[in-house]
C-alpha cells in the first residue's frame, strides 16, 4: 500500500460490488477465493517495480476498489504466469491484472503515441506496457 | 515362619542373551539348597518349556514358582496364565528381570551380572515366601447410569448404554431433551437439516424401555460413592402429567398467557401452557408457572384430566452406578460489552438468534428480518470473536464453532441474495472436511476482512460497522441492515454446582477437567464420572459425538470392571492401632478413603493401589494386598543378606513409566554399575523410611527413588508426594548418622531412559568414594527398627 493511501477509510457500496464483478467476469477468476496467503507475490519476479502487490491487487479487486486501475503493478506485470502457479486457491492472478489492463484500455484515451517514444524510454518501459500501448485501440 | 511352602525356580538363559553373560549353574547351585525344585531352560518362553513348567508343578506339587527370565513385560501374562491353569496362585508368581536389568546392561562386568542376578532371585524367594493368596472380589456395583444433559450429547450416550442392555436415567432440565442441536435449521459442514438427524434419535429415547427420561427435573444431591450413587432428582412442577398427557395442544390453545419462546431465543412467543417446538420429546405440554395466572382454562379444556394447578413438583430417588455430565454451553452475556450495543440497537443480535430466524419454521416466518424491526435484511456483518479470545473483557480461550457456524449462516444467506462480510480475527477452520467449507463459503461470494469489529453504531435504520482492513493496512467502514456476534461459548453456573456436588474439578474456564487432557478425555478426576460434549470445552456435534460414544465405552467398561476387583489394595492391616487419626484420607490422591465411625474405609474401586496412605499413617495401621511390608522388607532382606558384590544400591522404582525406562536401556545395551539392584514400586509414594532403614541395615551402600512424573503412569496421581517424603527422609538418615547423599531421588521420564547410565554410574561412584558404613553402625539401625516394631 503506497503511504500517501493509508489511513484513508474504505467505504463499500453498489459501485464497489459491480467494478468487483466486472473483473471477476473479465478474468473468469473465482477472486473471491482468495484468503491472502501472499504466494503469489512471494513467487512474483516483477514486485521490485510494483506499487501494490500482486496479492494486494487482488484484495483490492475483492473490494471492488478502482484504484487498481492506476496502478503500476498492472503494467508492470509480464504475464510470467508465476504466481498462477504458486496460487493455491488455483486463481490464475496473471488473467486479473489483464482484466484489469482491458479495463483501462477499453477508455480508449490515448496518451502516448508509440512513434514518439525515445529509444531511451523504449529500452527502459515495461514489455507489456508497450504492448498494451498498441493494442489500446483494439481491445 | 513355620510353614515353608514349596518353591520352584526356573532360570532362563533367552539363547545366549542372558546365558553368555551370567554364569546361570552358578546360579542354580547357589539356590538349590534354598527351595524345592531348580531348573534351567534355553528359552523359557518356548511351548515346550511352559509345558514342562507345568508338569514339574504337578510332579513336584510345587506351590509358588520363581522365574528369572526377562522382563515381565515381556510374558508375565503368559506365565500366569498357564500357572493358573496349575493351581497357582497369582500371588504365587514373581518374575525376575535377569535380562534387561543384569545380561544385557553388565556384559562387561559378568561376574557382577551374576551376582546380581543370585541377589535379586534371593530376593524373590524370600519375598514370595511372605506372599499370601489374593483373590478378586465382587464389589456391588447398581448397573444403572445417571446422564445429565439431555443434548447431542446425552442423547448419544443415553441410546448407546440403553442398546447395551443397561438401565439409563435421563435427566433434563427443560420441557424437552434436544439441547442447542433442536435450534438449528442446518447444520455444518455439511449443511443437513439439524432437526431431520435429530429428531429420529430424539424418538428413539422416547421409546426405548431402558431409558427413564426425566425432563424439566434437575439433580438436587449426589451421595455414595462410585458404582453406587445415590442421587435426589427434583422433578419440577410442570402442572401437567406426563404420563396422561397426549400432546393435544388444547390447553395452549385456550391458554390467554403469552411469554417470550425459549426455544426461539425469546424473538418468537408462546403460550403459558406450552410446548417448545412441535417435535418435543417428550410430547407433553408444560405449563409456565411464572406467567401462568391460573384463570384454570387449560385445566377445564383438557380432555385426558392431565393438568394440575397445584402441581409442587416432588423429589425422586435413585441409584447408580456410573454417573455421566452432559449439561453442554450456554452463551456469554453480551449485553457486558457495551461497545457492541447488544440489546440496545435491534439489529445487532447473537448467532443463535441468527439460527432461529434462518429456521423456515422460526419466528420471522422464515423472512429475512431484523426482528425488533421488521426492516429487510439485505446485508449483514458477522463478527467473530466477539469476547472469545479476550483476556481482557471476555473468555480467553476459542470457542471453536464460531468461525464454522458464521460461515454455514453466510452460505445460507447468500443462497438468499444477502452481501455477507465476515469479520475475524483468523479463521479457524480445522477439522473433517472443514477447509472444504471455508472454500465454499469464499466462492459463495461471502466478503471475509481480516480485522476484528469493536465498534458498531446506529446509521439511520442501518449500523456502521467500523474494523481495520488489515490486509490493504487501511480502516474500513460498512453500512449494513444487521450485524451478528458470535459470542463465546461458555460454562453453565448449573455445571458449576453439579462439579461441587459431584465433586468433579473444573478448570480454570469452568469447564469440566478432563482425567488426562489427551489420553482420557471422557472421564473426569472422579472415578465413576464421565463427561461428553460441550460440557468439557467449547466442540462442534462431530466431536461432541465422538465423546458420547466414548463416554458410553467408558461407563460399560466401568461398571464392568468394578465387579472384579484386582487385589493391590490398601487396607486396615491393624485395626487396633488406628486412631481415626484421618491421615490416610487426607493424602489419598485417588479420595478413596472415608472415615466412618473413626476408622479408615477403603473404596476398593476407587484406590488406585499407590500405596500413598501407608507410610502416611503415624500408627503404621495400614498395609497392602499383595505388596505387605513384611514382602518389601523380606525382599530387600533376601537379595542383601549373604551377598558377595562388594557395593550394593537398592533401587526402589515406579513400575511402569520408569521400569519402562530401564528395560528401554537394557534394550539398548547401555552398561551401567552392576551394583544397582532394582525393586518396582506401584509409586514410591509407597516406600517408608523403614524400608530404606532396612536396606541400610541389611547392607545397601546407597539406596535410589526414581519415581515417574507427576499424573504418570496408573499412580500418576501420588507421584508427587513421594519428592517431599524423599525429603524427609534424607533428614531422618542423619539422625543415624548416614549421609543424606546416601539416599537418591529424581523423577525419570519414559524418553530419559539414556539418561539411566548416567544416573545409575554417577550414583555409583559417588557411593563408592566414601567410607563405607560400618558394620555396627548397621547394627544400630537394625536394634533400634526392631524395637520401633516390637
Ligand atoms: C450458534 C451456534 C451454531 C452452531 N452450529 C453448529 C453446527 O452447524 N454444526 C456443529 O457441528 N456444531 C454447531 N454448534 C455447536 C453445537 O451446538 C454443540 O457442539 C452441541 O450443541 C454440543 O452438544 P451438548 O449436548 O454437549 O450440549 P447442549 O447442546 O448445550 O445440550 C446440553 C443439554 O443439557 C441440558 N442441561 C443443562 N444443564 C442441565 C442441568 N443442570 N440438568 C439437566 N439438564 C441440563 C440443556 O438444557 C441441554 O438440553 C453451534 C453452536 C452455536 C452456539
Ligand atoms: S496466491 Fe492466490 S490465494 Fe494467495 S494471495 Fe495470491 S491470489 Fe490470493
Ligand atoms: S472459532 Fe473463530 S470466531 Fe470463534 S472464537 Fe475461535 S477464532 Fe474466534
Ligand atoms: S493412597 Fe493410594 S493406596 Fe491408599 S487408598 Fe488412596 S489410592 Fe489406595
Amino acid at each position: 500500500m503506497s503511504s500517501e493511501n493509508s489511513g484513508q477509510i474504505l467505504k463499500i457500496n453498489a459501485e464497489n460490488k459491480e467494478f468487483k464483478e466486472k473483473i471477476q467476469d473479465l478474468s473468469g477468476e473465482k477472486i473471491d477465493l482468495c484468503f491472502q496467503c501472499g504466494a503469489c507475490s512471494s513467487g512474483c519476479p516483477m514486485v521490485q517495480e510494483m506499487d501494490y502487490l500482486p496479492s494486494k491487487i487482488i484484495r483490492m479487486s475483492q473490494l471492488g476498489l478502482k484504484e487498481v486501475l492506476s496502478s503500476k503493478t498492472i503494467w508492470v506485470c509480464t504475464t510470467c504466469f508465476n504466481c498462477e502457479v504458486r496460487c493455491p486457491r488455483g486463481i490464475d492472478i496473471a488473467n486479473v491484472m489483464e482484466a484489469i489492463r482491458q479495463v483501462v484500455l477499453r477508455q480508449k484515451f490515448d496518451k502516448v503515441n508509440i512513434d514518439m517514444l525515445t529509444p531511451e524510454e523504449l529500452r527502459e518501459l515495461p514489455q507489456i506496457a508497450i504492448v498494451s500501448n498498441l493494442r489500446k485501440l483494439t481491445a | 515362619m513355620s510353614y515353608s511352602p514349596k518353591i520352584g525356580v526356573w532360570l532362563c538363559e533367552c539363547g545366549g542373551n542372558i546365558g553368555d553373560v551370567v554364569d546361570t549353574q552358578k546360579v542354580m547351585d547357589e539356590i538349590k539348597n534354598q527351595v524345592q525344585f531348580v531348573k534351567r531352560e534355553r528359552y523359557l518362553c518356548s511351548k515346550p518349556s511352559i509345558d514342562t513348567i507345568k508338569e514339574i508343578i504337578k510332579n513336584e506339587k510345587l506351590e509358588r514358582i520363581v522365574l528369572a527370565c526377562c522382563t515381565p513385560k515381556m510374558h508375565r501374562e503368559t506365565f500366569l496364565k498357564n500357572v493358573i491353569e496349575e493351581g497357582i496362585n497369582p500371588a504365587f508368581l514373581e518374575i525376575v528381570n535377569v535380562r534387561e536389568q543384569c545380561s544385557w546392561v553388565h556384559k562387561k562386568d559378568p561376574e557382577g551380572a551374576t551376582l546380581k542376578s543370585l541377589d535379586l532371585i534371593k530376593g524373590a524367594i524370600s519375598r514370595i515366601k511372605e506372599s499370601k493368596e489374593l483373590h478378586t472380589k465382587q464389589m456391588h456395583v447398581t448397573q444403572e447410569v445417571l446422564v445429565i444433559g439431555g443434548g447431542v450429547a446425552g442423547i448419544t450416550t443415553s441410546l448407546r448404554l440403553s442398546e447395551y442392555g443397561l438401565k439409563v436415567h435421563l435427566i433434563e432440565k427443560s420441557p424437552s431433551i434436544g439441547g442447542h442441536m433442536i435450534q438449528y435449521p442446518k447444520v455444518f459442514p455439511t449443511l443437513d437439516c439439524s432437526q431431520c438427524i435429530l429428531t429420529p434419535k430424539m424418538a428413539s429415547i422416547a421409546q426405548s424401555s431402558n431409558i427413564n427420561l426425566k425432563t424439566y427435573s434437575e439433580v438436587k444431591e449426589v451421595t455414595g460413592s462410585p458404582g453406587n450413587f445415590n442421587v435426589k432428582i427434583w422433578v419440577k412442577p410442570r402442572g401437567v402429567d406426563v404420563e396422561k398427557c397426549i400432546g393435544c395442544g388444547e390447553c395452549s390453545r385456550v391458554c390467554p398467557v403469552e411469554a417470550p419462546s425459549e426455544y426461539d431465543e425469546r424473538i418468537g412467543k408462546r403460550k403459558a401452557a406450552y410446548i417448545p417446538f412441535p417435535q418435543s420429546v417428550p410430547s407433553v405440554y408444560t405449563i409456565d408457572f411464572d406467567n401462568c395466572v391460573r384463570c384454570g382454562l387449560c385445566a377445564a379444556n383438557c380432555p385426558r384430566e392431565a393438568i394440575d394447578l397445584n402441581d409442587e413438583g416432588k423429589i425422586e430417588e435413585l441409584n447408580v452406578g456410573a454417573i455421566v455430565l452432559a449439561t453442554g454451553f450456554e452463551l456469554f452475556d453480551l449485553t457486558n460489552l457495551v461497545n457492541y450495543g447488544y440489546g440496545r440497537y435491534p439489529n445487532v443480535i447473537t448467532s443463535l438468534e441468527m439460527e432461529r430466524i434462518l429456521d423456515v419454521n422460526g419466528p420471522t416466518g422464515s423472512q429475512l428480518i431484523v426482528p425488533k424491526t421488521g426492516r429487510q435484511v439485505k446485508s449483514v456483518v458477522y463478527v467473530l470473536c466477539a469476547g472469545s479470545r479476550d483476556t481482557e473483557v471476555g473468555q480467553p480461550y476459542c470457542s471453536r464453532v464460531c468461525c464454522l457456524y458464521s460461515m454455514k449462516q453466510a452460505q445460507l444467506l447468500r443462497d438468499r441474495g444477502v452481501d455477507v462480510w465476515i469479520n475475524y480475527i483468523d479463521i479457524r477452520s480445522p477439522g473433517r472436511r472443514y477447509e472444504e467449507f471455508y472454500r465454499l463459503t469464499q466462492e459463495k461470494g461471502v466478503n471475509f476482512v481480516k480485522g476484528k469489529v469493536t465498534e458498531i453504531e446506529p446509521n439511520g435504520e442501518q449500523v456502521l460497522v467500523r474494523s481495520e482492513e488489515m490486509m490493504l493496512n487501511k480502516m474500513m467502514e460498512n453500512v449494513v441492515d444487521l450485524v451478528v456476534l458470535s459470542p463465546p461459548i461458555i460454562s453453565s453456573e448449573d455445571t458449576a454446582k453439579l462439579s461441587e456436588m459431584l465433586k468433579v474439578p473444573i478448570d480454570e474456564d469452568k469447564f469440566v477437567l478432563e482425567k488426562h487432557p489427551k489420553l482420557d478425555p471422557v472421564a473426569t478426576k472422579r472415578d465413576g464420572v464421565f463427561a461428553a460434549g460441550a460440557v468439557i470445552g467449547p466442540k462442534d456435534i462431530q466431536s461432541t459425538t465422538a465423546e458420547a460414544e466414548g463416554a458410553a465405552m467408558k461407563v460399560v467398561n466401568f461398571l464392568g470392571m468394578a465387579r472384579i476387583i484386582e487385589a493391590n489394595k490398601a487396607y486396615l492391616a491393624r485395626n487396633e492401632l488406628c486412631d481415626g487419626c484421618g491421615k490416610c484420607k487426607k493424602i489419598c490422591p485417588e479420595s478413596a478413603i472415608t472415615i466412618v465411625e473413626d476408622k479408615p474405609v477403603f473404596n476398593e474401586i476407587t484406590c488406585s493401589g499407590c500405596g500413598a496412605c501407608i507410610p502416611e499413617c503415624p500408627q503404621n495401621a495400614l498395609d497392602q494386598e499383595g505388596l505387605t511390608d513384611i514382602q518389601i522388607q523380606t525382599q530387600i532382606k533376601g537379595i542383601l543378606n549373604d551377598t558377595k558384590a562388594p557395593l550394593k544400591i537398592i533401587a526402589f522404582v515406579e513400575k511402569e513409566v520408569v521400569y519402562t525406562a530401564i528395560d528401554l536401556a537394557g534394550l539398548a545395551r547401555l552398561s551401567y554399575a552392576s551394583s544397582i539392584r532394582i525393586i518396582p514400586m506401584p509409586s514410591l509414594a509407597r516406600i517408608k523410611l523403614e524400608h530404606i532403614l532396612y536396606a541400610f541395615s541389611y547392607g545397601a551402600d546407597g539406596v535410589m527413588m526414581l519415581e515417574a512424573p507427576i499424573h504418570e503412569g496408573p499412580y500418576g496421581n501420588a507421584h508427587k508426594i513421594s519428592e517431599e517424603r524423599a525429603e524427609e527422609y534424607k533428614w531422618a538418615l542423619e539422625d543415624y548418622e548416614i549421609d543424606s547423599s546416601r539416599l537418591w531421588y529424581s523423577r525419570v521420564y519414559v524418553p530419559d531412559w539414556r539418561k539411566l547410565e548416567r544416573i545409575f554410574n554417577t550414583f555409583h561412584e559417588m557411593v563408592e568414594s566414601e567410607d563405607p558404613i560400618e558394620g555396627n553402625q548397621r547394627g544400630k539401625i537394625l536394634k533400634n527398627l526392631l524395637k520401633i516394631k516390637d
